[in-house]
């Protein structure tokens, strides 16, 4: 099992090695109001029962990716994980808790230290239609940022953008044209130029193979393969497709309406799944190799973020549910080297 | 040998652009047999709703079906009037679609919609088109039935939406659903929940079923028979396990190899070249002779349909025999 079983990363290890993570999430939540408008605050003033509604879409997520290491990120719809991507990337602030960046808190960082953090992070969308300036030539969508940064001089900047083109397999010919002149998969190669153009060692990528064709997503992954060894990126790779994720990554955290319920090593999750919403999830994914199977469910939908469930928020779906599991939130402990879920099951056995 | 659910025979759809003609379906054959289910499989733009379009006869213009018959027991559709269609669509032959939303309208109560769609095909009482509304809710799995009929579309979730699409497409008993990518939308879990259901209808009531989807893994698990589109053609097509096993057409073997999968974990992925051809005026030959990597001179000739083995079809000149005596 090749290049990605060198890197036996685990977040339990890391502190043992003593060094600090590449990236760490204490306590990260994020809270999304919806603010009452005047009617809605006079109702209130007069008595109505009239309460602000409140999205826990991110809820107290501790997590560590270490120098190197490709995280997926897991979940169904709704369940905070581009929110977090977001939050990793600096493009939102966390309602509470930190994240560090090298051992340092980034919220705290300024100047030239946090413009040079937020460079080093960049993010590649999942929609690569909408996240390309239609009215920019590709030469100024990926020219653009390294030039204002003065990564590349003005005179060598020609240069430099056929380099970061070929580099993400698009003929450098073509850079004097608009997004629209491209296929959707050379689109995302675009986005992933213009993310490189800045020199960052680490990528958020929210979704970025979901709206490409199976051929299209194979060449994408290929290219994030030979980027990550031939630049040393760090991923986290967000997705809700369970092949994409376990293709790619070295590190698996699922999540289920904004907190983390399961995080192992790829290869231990899809072997030992230790949550029942996990197990679900791996038995629900349509596999290639399963002919003429008998497709089973997750029973019940996925709740309302707004109002989720008490104690475990899988409780309603779980077949082993417990009494103590409407009332009490399990917390993420580990159950074996770098394995850690939250499930109440694994105290009582 | 009993008469087949749908048999469709060189079908061809073609667009009439004013930047020339899109050959969308062109020569397209399969038979889809009383409680099977047909996975049609096919990345963007292969021809591969279109397809389903035709069958169910809601090929807009400019588009038209131009060639071909599509044999619904034995009646062939192309030529029938449009009322005698009309008849038909909806009653024994319904679609599932994407979007649940191309099916329901978003300013009709759910019971509304569903009685009229009921006594559209017969004289039946309101009363007691509201019962068959009602179990066919109860049928797909949703839960409380009766307080759901009197919802509007968007107080649903969007698989719960979907399953009220699927109630409505099976209010008739229809002999044949088409569903166009009808779980794409839809997170895992729910995906599941919704191909269990597929599953126990054609089993139960005897449905012929097409899939038509991008999804590979999807149509492993629950299709009988695959046919793979490409550039508007079926360039294979067999029994699902023979085909995913042992592929012949060299699109097929790469778009398998694209499939992320469990066995090769962390290698590379076997890629297909280049991107899909556009239809319009798509030169003679093997369309995919652009992207295959065994590409020859004899190529740029249309290569016909022929049967490599009992029951698999291939479009191609130097199929992948080798793994198929290895096998």
């Amino acid at each position: 099992m090749s290049a990605v079983m060198e890197r036996p990363a685990t977040s339990g290890d890391a502190a043992a090695t003593g060094a600090a993570p590449f990236l760490e999430l204490r306590g990260v939540s994020k809270r999304f109001a919806k603010t009452l408008d005047f009617a809605a605050r006079l109702a209130r003033r007069l008595g109505a029962p009239v309460r602000e509604e409140v999205v826990h879409a991110v809820d107290g997520v501790d997590l560590s990716i270490r120098k190197g290491e490709v995280v997926g990120l897991v979940g169904e719809s709704g369940c905070g994980k581009s929110t977090l991507g977001r939050m990793v990337a600096g493009i939102m602030e966390p309602s509470a808790g930190s994240i560090l960046w090298h051992g340092r808190e980034l919220r705290t960082l300024a100047g030239a230290e946090a413009r040079e953090a937020k460079l080093r992070t960049q993010m590649i969308f999942q929609d690569p239609y909408a996240s390309l300036n239609p009215r920019l030539k590709v030469q100024d969508i990926v020219g653009e940022a390294p030039l204002v940064h003065g990564l590349v001089r003005r005179s060598q900047l020609d240069a430099y953008v056929d380099e970061q083109l070929r580099r993400a397999g698009l003929d450098p010919a073509l850079k004097r044209r608009y997004p629209h002149q491209f296929s959707g998969g050379q689109r995302q190669r675009i986005g992933i130029a213009r993310a490189l153009a800045v020199k960052p060692d680490f990528l958020v990528c929210d979704e970025a193979v979901a709206a490409l064709d199976v051929s299209i997503q194979a060449q994408i992954l290929n290219l994030f393969m030979k980027l990550r060894r031939e630049l040393d990126l760090t991923y986290l790779f967000i997705s809700h497709d369970l092949g994409v994720v376990e293709h790619l990554s070295d590190r698996v955290v699922i999540m289920y309406l904004g907190r983390v319920v399961e995080e192992a090593p790829a290869e231990e999750v899809f072997r030992r799944p230790n949550h029942p919403y996990t197990q679900s999830l791996l038995a629900a994914v349509p596999r290639i190799e399963a002919r003429k199977r008998a497709f089973s469910g997750v029973q019940g939908e996925i709740p309302s973020p707004l109002n989720p469930p008490s104690g475990c928020h899988f409780h309603p779906r779980c077949p082993h549910a417990m009494e103590r599991c409407k009332v009490e939130r399990p917390v993420l402990r580990r159950i074996a080297s770098g394995h850690r879920s939250a499930c109440h099951l694994n105290e009582a056995a | 040998m009993t008469v087949p659910t749908l048999e469709v025979r060189n079908l061809r759809t073609h667009f009439f652009t004013r930047a020339g003609v899109v050959k969308a379906v062109d020569d397209v054959s399969f038979t889809v047999h009383r409680g099977k289910v047909l996975g049609l499989v096919g990345e963007s733009g292969s021809g591969k709703s279109v397809t389903g379009f035709s069958i169910i006869g809601l090929v807009d213009p400019p588009g038209r079906v131009v060639d071909g018959q599509i044999l619904f027991q034995g009646r062939d559709l192309t030529r029938l009037p449009e009322e005698a269609m009309r008849d038909l669509r909806g009653n024994r032959i319904a679609m599932i679609f994407q979007d649940p939303m191309m099916t329901l309208n978003p300013v009709l109560r759910v019971d509304t919609q569903m009685i009229e769609t009921v006594q559209a095909h017969q004289k039946v009482s309101r009363e007691e088109a509201r019962q068959r509304a009602r179990d066919a809710l109860g049928q797909v799995g949703i839960p409380s039935p009766d307080e759901r009929l009197h919802a509007y579309p968007h107080q649903f979730s969007g698989g719960m939406r979907q399953r009220v699409a699927i109630a409505i497409a099976l209010l008739h008993r229809p002999d044949l659903i088409i569903a166009d990518e009808p779980t794409t939308a839809l997170d895992v879990t729910i995906q599941g929940q919704i191909l269990a259901e597929a599953q126990k209808l054609c089993s139960e009531s005897g449905t012929a079923l097409i899939w038509i989807t991008h999804d590979l893994s999807v149509v492993a698990g629950l299709a009988d028979d695959i046919a793979v589109m490409y550039a508007g053609k079926v360039v294979e097509q067999g029994p699902v396990t023979e085909v995913l096993d042992a592929p012949l057409h060299p699109y097929t073997v790469g778009l398998i190899g694209s499939v992320p999968s469990r066995n090769r974990r962390g290698e590379p992925l076997r890629q297909i070249p280049g991107m899909t051809p556009s239809l319009l005026n798509l030169p003679a030959g093997c369309a995919f002779r652009a992207r295959c990597p065994r590409a020859e001179a004899r190529c740029a000739e249309s290569p016909p349909m022929a049967e490599y083995r009992t029951g698999r079809f291939a479009r191609c000149i130097h199929p992948h025999l080798e793994e198929v005596a290895a096998a």
